[in-house]
């Protein structure tokens, strides 16, 4: 076994590892180890190859491995380690972490810091209970983009998404342009779980029929998919069988959801907010583990890269201070941020009581589609510190705001609503 | 929004900016979408290259663009921005690539 030292140790080389392994450096950490699991780095952007990423940061429209590729050359200009091709399995309360290693065996690591930064897994289908055998061809649809876009392979010729999430209708897309039929991406909500843009460029653009509040009754097809029912769902959000359809198909692709991968963190003890998925943490993405900070997918699933990039500089700077003893772990002076009315969830849950950066960054989702809708802050007493109106807030378009830390009346807890027009 | 055309000019909603008129009158009278794909790599570290226009180009011809890049093969070792094709579909915009890959 191999031993280790380094001041931050960062977990994961997608875009919050790469933003923060960087940040890292540049904050003074003078050892930053990146670990990666696959071959070679950028994560999950390598098998995204559709565009709209770095709109915000770049202001430019990049495909994912374009902008994985921005960040790779910034991590390579920097005398980062890279340790490929390995695999934490554990991670414990004094951040000390255990890896395996194709090339260097089994790595035990002692950071001063560490990043978790390893992103999100698909929710499959024995988790949503769907009914029927276990035919060949059912898989998620982040399981397609991989064999199409990194193996080289059609995953089926006729093809039913389960879930309009972004992934779902991006692969439908996917599909249809590598010459397989869609026949149908099916929604169990009344509106679509992704941004709008892919409901234009992905389903609307090439007339891939959407069914909003319905689901699937059962799969047809012992060895591989041959069908699948689809049915209505009433008044009560059941299915209505007396509306049940059938739609043969050779494959099924599930978008069904992210669930933020913290295996490790939960090892590590750190304390998870059961809403998003992912620890709770402070403006600094600090975790409730001394040392241990945490940026991106694995935190809470973003809808924009950017701001996952925005989060992993964040973390990594924080990650290199605590390594050089200028940041202190969670104490009992802490300030709580919570959820209020109208809101699913609000990032970070936490602020140290001192904070010295100018402003506090929030990402929230809203709970309902809400028209006219106004976003406030209030502190325990109910007073409003900061408020900003938007025409439209949806729960799959994540909200991103910027509070002046002045205009933080103090507090031990602050509440953040959305109130406006249900549709 | 709801756009209507009067007399060959487009009608647009109260409030909406410059952008957002470019934009709706870009999706009505010539809509453009950048095309990403893959292509078969040889001799990489990877099997697959992702490609993307560089440039949208019209929607129209984004299933015949797919046919004609289905006959392309390249090889590494390849750079971002490398022109995998010069002219797709007679759009004069080129088909680049949007990974660096090491010949194996």
């Amino acid at each position: 076994m191999k031993n280790v030292t380094c001041d931050v140790a960062v977990i994961g080389s997608g875009p919050a590892g790469l933003a923060a392994a960087v940040a890292a450096h540049d904050q003074g950490a003078e050892d930053v180890l990146l670990i990666e699991r696959d071959a070679g780095l950028g994560g999950i952007l390598q098998q995204c190859i559709h565009n709209g990423f770095g709109l915000h940061l770049f202001d430019e429209d990049l495909t994912g491995p374009e902008y994985a590729s921005r960040f790779i050359a910034e991590a390579e200009a920097r005398p980062i380690r890279q340790i490929l091709r390995a695999m934490v399995i554990e991670l414990n309360a004094n951040r000390e972490l255990l890896a395996v290693s194709r090339n260097e065996g089994l790595l035990h690591v002692s950071p001063k810091a560490v990043v978790l930064a390893m992103g999100c897994r698909e929710r499959p289908r024995g988790a949503i209970a769907l009914p029927g055998f276990r035919p060949a061809g059912i898989m998620t649809a982040g399981t397609a983009q991989r064999f199409i876009n990194i193996e080289g392979f059609l995953p089926g010729k006729e093809i039913v998404i389960l879930g309009s999430g972004d992934i779902g209708m991006i692969m439908a897309r996917r599909l249809h342009l590598e010459g397989a039929r869609v026949k149908a991406v099916i929604e169990i909500q009344s509106c679509i779980g992704g941004l709008s843009r892919n409901l234009v460029q992905c389903l609307q653009d090439f007339d891939i029929p959407l069914y909003l509040s319905h689901t699937l009754t059962d799969i047809h097809g012992a060895h591989r998919v041959e069908g699948v029912d689809v049915a209505p769902l009433d008044r009560h959000g059941k299915p209505d069988l007396s509306g049940s359809f059938p739609v043969s198909c050779d494959t099924l692709l599930l978008s069904v959801g992210l669930i933020p991968e913290n295996e490790l963190s939960r090892q590590a003890g750190v304390r998870l907010d059961p809403i998003t998925g992912g620890p709770l943490v402070d403006q600094h993405y600090q975790t409730s583990v001394p040392g241990v900070f945490a940026a991106g997918n694995v935190v809470q699933v973003f809808d924009l890269v950017d701001h996952v990039s925005t989060c992993g500089t964040t973390a990594g700077s924080s990650a290199a201070r605590y390594a050089a003893g200028e940041i202190a772990a969670w104490d009992d002076r802490m300030c709580r941020i919570e959820a209020g009315k109208g809101v699913r969830a609000v990032v970070p849950q936490r602020l140290t009581a001192d904070r010295d950066a100018d402003e506090v960054h929030f990402y929230l989702r809203s709970g309902s589609v809400m028209r006219k809708a106004t976003l406030q802050l209030s502190n325990g007493g109910n007073e409003s510190l900061f408020t900003k109106r938007f025409r439209i807030v949806r729960p799959p378009e994540m909200i991103h705001v910027a509070v002046a830390n002045g205009d933080f009346i103090p507090s031990k807890s602050y509440a953040a609503s959305l109130r406006g027009e249900i549709t | 929004m709801d756009i209507v055309e009067r007399d060959g000019e487009l009608v647009f909603p109260k409030g909406i900016c410059r952008r957002g008129r470019e934009y709706a009158r870009r999706e009505i009278y010539n809509p453009c979408r950048v095309l990403t794909t893959t292509v078969p790599l040889l001799g990489g570290e990877i099997a697959m290259l992702p490609v993307r226009t560089s440039k949208p180009v019209p929607k129209a011809k984004l299933i015949p663009a797919m046919r004609e890049i289905a006959s392309i093969t390249t090889t590494a070792p390849i750079a971002i921005g490398d022109v995998i094709r010069a002219d797709v579909m007679d759009t004069g915009i080129a088909l680049i690539a949007c990974r660096n890959v090491a010949a194996k």
